[in-house]
């Protein structure tokens, strides 16, 4: 059903795979709405507990493809149609996201990366704010991630120089949750999703949210919505299972209610 | 109470909870609806249990607008000899505080209905909207009224126009909607409120209700008269005189609404 991207679900690990690695996985319409049609099935999917996007071939996603960008193009208007509804439904998914960056995330790529809830990076991997190169700026949220990720300056920094970003550079600047060697990346990435996915997934869609609201609100809101936060999280059933195992001296065994 | 088929009720304490419930086809308001609703709204109304009524949609939204197969085909002389708008006059007649519980889409009609409360909750995943003019018609049950009573020409002109969405953060924003509450939370939130408010003395609470609903109307003047004419009744209830008396002698008030 899809045509730009594969989507498959295993073991309560939904797969978002960028498909069109001739081309380095670069955006095309069609690929922003299959992803923003894949994120909704995969928040409305009961059975997914963590979802993973990553790259198939050598890339993880090179960003816009520039063979559709033309002189007449609205670039504003391509924001509003295609990025922002992928965006928008990657901000409000409510379960973990691993972005897994098997090789390089650049432009739109990036800011995909930057909008998912961890990084894992192969070592071979490279992050680059391109827009730059082409007298653009960083779009796709890019500007609104990355100083919340790296602060102001270093985003400044890296938004204006354009500089490759290694691996390691990435770990250092706090972009990567881990780097990851080439021989164990597979192996490595469906073990951290796995772990993400037998958490209490409701508490986790909380943390996100409430982390994500610490930034628009004042201390005495947030403190509010911390209580909402809390109060729904008390109602689940993988918080009474957690009280339980405590108790019980055992491991929890979470179901993500 | 009467048989409704489109709407489900109950009463928790103090509090009539009136549910839209067409969950199918997203609450979608016919007419059969409305006028179970607005029955629902006066018999609670006059029912001395019953403090606050809450308004709420079952399903996955408030109400996502009106039933368009049941209008479609309809014209001018039919809708004015079936008065099809008539009954919200009458939703503006309720004395007790109405409070409308809003999760998902509150479109067109839905929309109105709950800008015909007196106070509106949202969850933070509401959505709001006329887009009556999407389809070459216009809000004809108080939207334009209430709307610009609300939040000013020049606002109300742009959303009725354009047709698009509000989020419940612009409703919030825009001064329509009072709280913005968790998804998972709208209900339990909006009943707590309901609670505190039903314990409140229940004359003071309706009379304030008519004044505030007459500055809306009124000059200031004639609001003003109003108001001071409605505070000198309430000096003929019990309720001013235990409200008082308790706070003389320091105690909590007992009030029974007389």
């Amino acid at each position: 059903m899809y045509e730009t991207i594969h989507y498959e679900v295993r073991d309560r690990v939904a797969w978002l795979t960028l498909n069109r690695p001739d081309k380095l996985n670069a955006f095309t319409e069609q690929m922003n709405k299959e992803i923003t049609k894949a994120l909704k099935q995969a928040a409305n999917d009961e059975n997914v507990r963590c979802l993973v996007i990553t790259g198939a071939g050598r890339a993880f996603c090179s960003g816009e493809d520039l063979g559709g960008v033309t002189e007449e193009m609205d670039h504003g208007e391509v924001l509003r149609t295609r990025y922002a509804p992928m965006m928008k439904a990657l901000y409000h998914f409510e379960k973990p996201v691993v972005a897994a960056v098997n090789g390089v995330a650049a432009g739109a790529g990036m800011s995909l990366a930057l909008a998912c809830d961890f990084r894992l990076v192969s070592e071979k991997a490279s992050f680059v704010e391109a827009f730059i190169h082409v007298g653009l700026i960083p779009d796709a949220g890019n500007l609104y991630y990355l100083p919340r990720l790296v602060g102001h300056a270093k985003a400044l920094e890296l938004a204006v120089l354009g500089e490759k970003i290694s691996a390691q550079k990435a770990t250092e600047l706090g972009l990567a949750t881990a780097v990851i060697p080439k021989q164990s990346w597979e192996e490595e990435v469906q073990r951290f999703a796995g772990r993400l996915a037998n958490m209490p997934t409701k508490a986790i869609g909380l943390i996100k949210r409430y982390l994500r609201e610490s930034w628009h609100c004042t201390f005495e809101d947030y403190l509010e919505k911390e209580a909402y936060g809390q109060r729904i999280a008390g109602l689940t059933e993988d918080h009474r299972e957690g009280i339980r195992a405590f108790f019980e001296k055992r491991s929890p065994s979470f179901q993500g209610k | 109470m009467a048989e409704f088929a489109n709407i489900r009720t109950h009463i928790d304490e103090n509090i009539a909870v009136i549910e839209l419930h067409r969950p199918d086809v997203l609450n979608a308001l016919n007419r059969k609806m409305v006028t179970e609703i607005v029955t629902a709204m006066e018999i609670y109304d006059r029912d001395e249990q019953v403090r606050v009524i809450v308004l709420t949609g079952s399903g996955r939204a408030f109400a996502a607008g009106a039933d368009i197969d049941e209008m479609a085909n309809d014209d001018s002389i039919t809708l004015e000899l079936l008065n099809q708008f008539a009954e919200w006059d009458r939703l503006a007649l309720i004395k007790k505080p109405t409070i409308a519980a809003v999760h998902g889409f509150a479109l067109g009609g839905g929309f109105e209905l709950a800008l015909s409360c007196d106070l509106l909750f949202a969850a933070d995943t509401a959505e709001f909207g006329f887009p009556e003019v999407n389809i070459g018609v216009m809000p004809g049950a108080g939207g334009t009224q209430r709307l610009t009573k609300l939040i000013g020409k020049t606002k109300a002109l742009e959303w009725l126009w354009t047709g698009e969405r509000m989020s419940a953060k612009e409703a919030y924003e825009l001064g329509i909607v009072n709280r913005v509450i968790a998804p998972e939370l709208l209900y339990e939130e909006t009943m707590r409120f309901a609670k505190k408010l039903a314990k409140q003395p229940p004359l003071s609470v309706r009379l304030i209700k008519e004044a505030v609903n007459k500055a809306v109307d009124y000059s200031l003047y004639e609001g003003m008269q109003f108001e001071r004419k409605n505070f000198y009744l309430l000096f003929s209830s019990e309720d001013q005189k235990e409200g008082m008396a308790a706070f003389i002698e320091k105690r909590k008030p007992r009030f029974q609404g007389r």
